[in-house]
């Protein structure tokens, strides 16, 4: 079966700037994906040209078989987006917002009220009708602007870190929402910079310096090779002045990694070494209860990233 | 209704409308500013020399000097107000402001006059307002020379020949009558640009911009969307100035309004890709602000709407025909002071209706451009 979204090879450059490079991925039909990277990293960039915004300049794209170079304006109209901005009109009212992405879709009169019935049960919208969009608190901003983004029905959906700056009840009350969208077979791109919600997604890619460097489902990369090198292993350390430890622990030659947790510091460490690690944190008079540490999706980008930089560096210096 | 080169133009025109009505300060402001300045134009400005402050020091004091200063108050530019008892008396009432014309007759005027000598009368001029100074200092010239004749001629011959002037069109040279129609020009300008270049900028910094991009709104239907409520509120405004010419100064429209009407949507148009241009450029609103100031201030001075464009150095001359602003004054001047024609107005006509598709065309292109 064709892929909802496929991605082949597709570079993007902006002059000399490469701000994506050679990235392909494919997403199938009711799937949520997550596309995580540091700011800067091209996820918006991707998007954009997804949407046959930004030109490609070489590989190929399509969203529900159409191509996004040729049939741009075919898939403006059956997809939806959301931006952490969320896109609306502050000084228009929820109801106002809504009519006017219906309007801008070309929606019959009819048609908007039965799919503005619809949104306002899923959104629960319903008492805040006739209030301006400016009045509303962050969270029913972004049900507003997810209604407004699911006005025309779109089979596809780009969320662009839709969570930003919203609080966790809002957050998860989103997910929710996507997830019984995507029961109905609405496929959701989404990015985000929440570890949390990149867990929730049935798949995820990683996108650093313009470069695609992990891709698969969640337990696909937890497993990766790259973020469990042979010979080490990962532990939970429960201390009990984490942040005092911490210092001492980066200065042991086995220790690859660490980061901390609250009262424990997480480290990936060389295998031989953990019984000498009990016994230099004992010399140290460091008490400390050792545990071991199941490999977090925050684990996987961060030794992903290690490893690139250590990689680039020599070669920057060569220059 | 999607798809098209024009997709999204009726929703976004129609949320354009209700955008207006809910930012009421600003189109308010937009509105209540330019018939703030036309009621101060009207009243405030008058720039006929009228009862010019004089000083006067008549070191002469006899019949005949009494009479040519009687001759100098009649002429109703000179206020024979001060009178001075030294020269310096003279000088210390211009430099302190008191008076902007000072006039001394010297002790022997009379006498010189009876013996049939030249006879001198000194007149001293406040140079630092070069408009007043200039009038009074003709007027005095004009006040002498006719004393002179009679002095010639007798005192009851008539003089061989005279002037009769006839002012066309403006017959009581009524300042209104000159600034009214240049400011409708100057305030259109004004407030489509900024009405305009706001309306595209604030959607970019609220990031509905970005959105906007992504629905099926092709950069055309967003355009002309915008186009249509603020093209609409100018002529609005621009029925609002020409009622109130009419009513509260009494400047009578000579010509057509339907032409004039026909040749403001030149303009209008003109100034509306002037604002869109502006607003491809600008990523702020007060970026897009100092822009559209920068469009005003050579359409006040260079454009006629001030200074004679004739008296200007030919650089100036050359960068006034290059403003929109130029030929539109000179429009409404002709058919609300002279009843002009199209006949007679083709030539500007056909300039700004130029420069109306060319400011659409290009500012079309750029917002093209602008997506993605």
């Amino acid at each position: 079966m064709e892929p909802v979204i496929r991605a082949d090879h597709i570079t993007i450059r902006f002059g000399d700037f490469t701000a994506v490079r050679d990235v392909s991925l494919s997403v199938g039909r009711g799937e949520i994906f997550g596309f995580l990277g540091p700011n800067g990293s091209g996820k918006t960039t991707l998007i954009k040209a997804l949407c046959g915004l930004t030109p490609i300049a070489s590989g190929t794209g399509s969203i529900l078989g159409l191509d996004v170079r040729r049939n741009a304006a075919a898939i403006k109209r059956r997809i939806g987006y959301m931006s952490q901005k969320f896109g609306l009109y502050e000084d228009l009212t929820v109801a106002e917002n809504m009519d006017f992405y219906g309007g801008v879709y070309g929606l019959t009169n009819a048609a908007l009220s039965s799919r503005k019935d619809e949104l306002i049960a899923l959104t629960s919208l319903g008492p805040y009708l006739d209030r301006r969009a400016h009045r509303l608190s962050g969270g029913w901003k972004q049900r507003l602007a997810l209604a407004c983004a699911l006005i025309h029905s779109p089979q596809v959906v780009f969320l662009d870190e839709p969570t930003a700056g919203i609080d966790p009840v809002a957050r998860r009350s989103l997910w929710d929402l996507l997830f019984t969208l995507s029961g109905q077979g609405v496929t959701f791109f989404v990015t985000t910079h929440y570890m949390d919600e990149a867990e929730r997604c049935s798949r995820a890619g990683y996108i650093y310096l313009s470069r695609l460097i992990a891709i698969g489902s969640i337990e696909e990369l937890q497993r990766m090779p790259e973020a469990n090198p042979p010979g080490t292993t990962r532990l939970a350390l429960h201390l009990e002045n984490s942040s005092e430890a911490l210092a001492l622990i980066r200065r042991l030659p086995y220790i690859l990694e660490s980061t901390i947790f609250g009262r424990s510091v997480h480290v990936l460490i060389d295998q031989a070494a953990t019984t000498r690690l009990h016994a230099d944190l004992t010399a140290s008079g460091v008490h400390a209860t050792v545990e071991p540490a199941e490999v977090s999706l925050e684990d996987v980008f961060v030794t992903l990233t290690n490893r690139i930089a250590r990689e680039d560096t020599p070669t920057k210096e060569a220059k | 209704m999607t798809g098209g080169p024009f997709s999204g133009l009726l929703p976004v025109c129609r949320k354009e409308f209700v955008h207006l009505s809910r930012d009421r300060t600003t189109v308010f402001f937009a509105l209540a500013i330019p018939v703030l300045q036309l009621v101060m134009f009207g009243f405030a400005i008058d720039t006929n020399v009228r009862q010019v402050p004089t000083i006067v020091l008549d070191s002469s004091r006899t019949q005949e000097s009494r009479r040519l200063l009687e001759a100098f108050a009649n002429s109703d530019v000179f206020q024979l107000r001060y009178f001075g008892a030294s020269e310096s008396d003279l000088y210390e009432a211009i430099r302190a402001g008191q008076a902007k014309v000072a006039i001394r007759i010297p002790p022997d005027y009379a006498s010189l006059l009876q013996q049939g000598r030249l006879a001198t009368v000194q007149v001293l001029a406040d140079g630092s307002d070069s408009t007043i100074t200039s009038h009074a200092v003709s007027t005095a010239n004009g006040v002498v020379l006719q004393e002179a004749m009679h002095r010639l001629l007798g005192l009851n011959a008539r003089p061989p020949i005279e002037v009769r002037p006839a002012v066309l069109y403006n017959p009581g040279l009524r300042s209104p009558n000159f600034f009214v129609p240049g400011l409708i020009a100057i305030m259109l300008q004004m407030m489509v640009i900024m009405l305009v270049s706001f309306s595209v900028v604030r959607e970019r910094e609220r990031g509905t911009l970005d959105q906007l991009w992504l629905t099926p709104v092709s950069p055309l239907g967003l355009m002309v969307g915008k186009i249509i409520p603020y093209g609409l509120l100018a002529f609005f405004e621009l029925t609002i100035v020409l009622v109130l010419m009419r009513v509260l100064f009494q400047v009578p429209v000579h010509g057509s309004v339907p032409l004039l009407y026909l040749l403001a949507f030149a303009f209008i148009l003109t100034v509306l890709g002037m604002g869109l241009l502006i607003s491809t450029r600008a990523e702020t609103q007060a970026e897009a602000f100092q822009m559209a100031v920068g469009t005003l201030l050579p359409s006040v001075f260079l454009s006629g709407y001030i200074f004679l464009i004739e008296n200007m150095p030919i650089p100036f001359q050359g960068i006034s025909r290059l403003i929109p602003a130029t030929y539109f004054i000179a429009i409404v001047r002709g058919i609300v002071l002279r009843g002009a024609t199209l006949a007679e107005l083709w030539p500007q006509a056909a300039v700004l209706t130029a420069m109306g598709l060319l400011s659409i065309f290009l500012a079309s292109r750029a917002f093209v451009r602008t997506r993605g």
